[in-house]
Formats: C-alpha cells, sequence, structure tokens
C-alpha cells in the first residue's frame, strides 16, 4: 500500500470512531466542547504516531526473532503505557504551553483503544516501520476530525429543543450514528478510483 | 457484611449500574462485534472471564500492589488474562476467534474492566469484587446479546448461534429475510441503535426511581 492510499484509508474509510468502533469511550466523554475535542485529538494523533513505530520495532526485533508473537498484547500495552508516561515528562520539560493544552488528555490515551488498535493492525497488516508510522499517524488524524465535527455538533445542539429524554448522551449517538452513514460515501471503491490500488 | 449486600453487589451489575447504559464504558467492543449473536455471545464471555480473574487477583493483591505504579500493575495482569483467552479461543473456536479480530486483544483496554478493577476490586475484598466482576460481565454479556439480537434480526433477518451436530446454528427470521433493513447492520446502525437503547433506558430507570 501506498502512503497516500494508507492516509486515506485510515483517515477516511476505516475511520476509527465511526467505522471500526475504536475510541468511542472518550468521543463520547470529551466531545462536549470543541476546544477539549481538538486538544485530545492532538494528543492521541502525537502518541499514535509514535507507538505504532515503536511497538513495530518491538515486534520485529524483539518477538519475532524470539518466537514470542503471543506476548504481542502484553508487550504493546507496556511500551504504550510507559511511552505516554514519558511523553508526558518530555513535554512537561521542553514545552510548558504545550503541556498546558495536552496534559490533563495523556493519562487518558494508555486505555485508549486507537493506540493499542493501531498497533495490532499494523502487524496484522504486515506494514514496514513507515508505513506503519503513516498508519498511526492517519488513525490519530481521523480520530481528531471526528472528535471536532462532532463536538461542533453538541456545541450547536446545546440550544436545540431536543425531546427530554435525548438530551445529552442519546442525541449524541443518534448524531454520531447519521455522521457514520455520511462517512460509509467513502469506500474502498475511492482507493481503486485515484488508481492507488 | 450481611448476605443482602453481597447480592446487591451482584445485581448492581444489570441495573442500576448497568456497565453500557448506566456508565457508558466498554462501548467498542460493544458495539464493533455486535453484528451476529454468536459474536456478542463470545466477546460478552470473554470479557466476563477476564473481569472475573482480574477482579480476583487484584483484589487479593490489593494490598501488594504499591500505590504509585498500580495501574501498569492492573494491566499486565489484566493483559496476561486476555493473552490466556486470546490463545484459548485460537485453539478451540478458531472462527470466533477470526470473527472478534482486533476487538478480542482490545479487551485490555476495555474501561469496564479497569475501571472496576480501581473503583471496586482496589478497595474491595475477593468475595465482593468476585460478584461483582460476576454481576458486571453478566450484565455486559446480556446487553451485548441484546444489540446483537436486535442488530442482527434487523440488518441481517437472521439470528447466528453456534453451530450444534448438522445444524448451522443459524435461524432465519421471515420476511426480514428477503427484505432486511441493511442499515443495522452498518455501523452507523449500531451508533443509532445505542442511542435508542440509551434513551428508553434512561426513562425506564426515571420511571422507577420516581415511584
Amino acid at each position: 500500500m501506498s502512503i497516500l492510499a494508507i492516509l486515506l484509508t485510515y483517515i477516511f474509510i476505516n475511520n476509527f470512531i465511526l467505522v471500526q468502533f475504536l475510541g468511542l469511550c472518550p468521543f463520547i466523554g470529551v466531545s462536549k466542547n470543541s476546544e477539549n475535542a481538538i486538544g485530545m485529538g492532538m494528543a492521541v494523533t502525537f502518541v499514535t504516531a509514535i507507538t505504532s513505530v515503536i511497538c513495530w520495532a518491538v515486534n520485529q526485533y524483539l518477538l519475532v526473532p524470539l518466537n514470542l508473537e503471543y506476548l504481542e498484547t502484553l508487550s504493546f500495552i507496556l511500551v504504550i503505557a510507559s511511552l505516554v508516561q514519558l511523553v508526558e515528562m518530555v513535554i512537561k520539560k521542553i514545552s510548558p504551553p504545550l503541556y498546558k493544552a495536552l496534559g490533563i488528555y495523556l493519562p487518558l490515551i494508555t486505555t485508549n483503544c486507537v493506540v493499542l488498535g493501531i498497533a495490532l493492525i499494523n502487524i496484522t497488516n504486515n506494514f514496514d516501520a513507515l508505513q506503519s508510522f503513516f498508519a498511526g499517524l492517519a488513525a490519530g488524524l481521523g480520530f481528531t476530525l471526528v472528535m471536532i465535527l462532532m463536538s461542533n455538533i453538541r456545541e450547536r445542539l446545546d440550544y436545540k429543543p431536543v425531546p427530554k429524554v435525548f438530551k445529552g448522551m442519546p442525541i449524541a449517538f443518534v448524531s454520531a450514528g447519521l455522521m457514520a452513514l455520511a462517512f460509509m460515501a467513502f469506500d474502498k471503491s475511492l482507493l481503486t478510483n485515484l488508481h492507488l490500488v | 457484611m450481611s448476605g443482602k449486600n453481597h447480592l446487591r453487589e451482584f445485581t448492581k451489575g444489570f441495573l442500576e449500574e448497568n456497565p453500557t447504559f448506566v456508565i457508558v464504558l466498554g462501548l467498542c467492543p460493544t458495539l464493533g462485534v455486535s453484528t451476529q449473536v454468536s459474536n456478542g455471545l463470545g466477546m460478552g464471555l470473554s470479557a466476563l472471564f477476564v473481569l472475573f480473574f482480574s477482579n480476583i487477583i487484584i483484589s487479593s493483591l490489593r494490598k501488594v500492589i504499591p500505590d504509585s505504579i498500580h495501574i501498569p500493575a492492573y494491566i499486565v495482569i489484566i493483559s496476561a488474562l486476555v493473552t490466556l483467552i486470546q490463545m484459548f479461543l485460537h485453539a478451540f473456536v478458531p472462527s470466533l476467534y477470526a470473527s472478534l479480530g482486533v476487538y478480542l486483544p482490545l479487551i485490555v483496554v476495555n474501561c469496564i474492566i479497569l475501571g472496576r478493577a480501581e473503583a471496586f476490586a482496589s478497595k474491595y475484598g475477593v468475595l465482593d469484587s468476585a460478584l461483582d466482576a460476576l454481576g458486571m460481565g453478566l450484565g455486559l454479556t446480556m446487553n451485548l446479546v441484546l444489540i446483537s439480537l436486535i442488530r442482527e434480526v434487523l440488518g441481517n433477518g437472521t439470528i447466528t448461534l453456534f453451530p450444534v451436530g448438522s445444524w448451522s446454528g443459524v435461524i432465519n427470521v421471515p420476511v426480514l429475510h428477503t427484505y432486511p433493513v441493511r442499515v443495522m447492520a452498518l455501523a452507523s446502525g449500531a451508533l443509532l441503535l445505542m442511542g435508542y437503547l440509551k434513551a428508553i433506558f434512561d426513562v425506564f430507570m426515571n420511571r422507577k426511581k420516581d415511584k
């Protein structure tokens, strides 16, 4: 797969939230206003891009030579947990403003399905280091895109006459469902039409 | 603690603290695999297994695990259990293993399991934690079966259970099998259904509270 095809696939066609249902907890929990949504999205993108490459390397140079592939899940989650901690410390040291913006979201990322999901999907698809990096980046960008769209929808919903029983979470799910319907326009045939496959 | 309280730890997972509709955690596998009843059941039972043993282990180790590294310690325990169930399904139910796909290893980051470890097993005794896990796990399984039943019947017109002997395990629903409501089988159907079920559940719970 070419880099452009990977970007299109994971941002639009296999969007992590709306198509694969990964990362729904922060999607519903943090999307109440657009500022938080952008912060969370950026933090996730940052982490997915880095962890994708490192998990790929761990698998390639540690697990495969030692025939320990069955420890994949365990070692990836450890890599992710420690990396998130490291990223938090590094950002705190080198860029306090960025830490202020992303700081509170970083601890939440360890248990975000997007991060572990893309690391595992990279291995299943036999991506190389560069492809893994871009797949991770695209997964994060797709997540950010939907988070921003959703937070804007929810900000407007606050001023609309929504039936009492649907207030809050139910209407958020219904809106997400309609958005998923719109995302179905991005189909695998998009790649064929653009001569990317 | 009296017997009545033990019972409450078990039953709260079904209604008052239903993992999907009240706490709204662990949605990714719930919506991701709920296209077939057999998948929903398989995922529910796998999560129940992991939740049950992680709660017991964490609860019995709660005085040993240092506070500053408790989250990584919990994650290691949970992911070891997930690896176990992954290997078990791969060896004995390969078809289920294939259809659960990436969602099976993702039980590690299912917020319900870490959530119960953090909110319950790290504070209470082994018996209560085991009952809490059983109740939560069965509540989760119930939700998964309910959601996948609605989605499969409407979206595909079938009910897929596990094959027994010569029976393929698939029940066809008349009319809907010929004219299925395809959208329910797709991603957006799951989100729409989740919204409506949450609204119905809220109305039901509020009515119960008013009484």
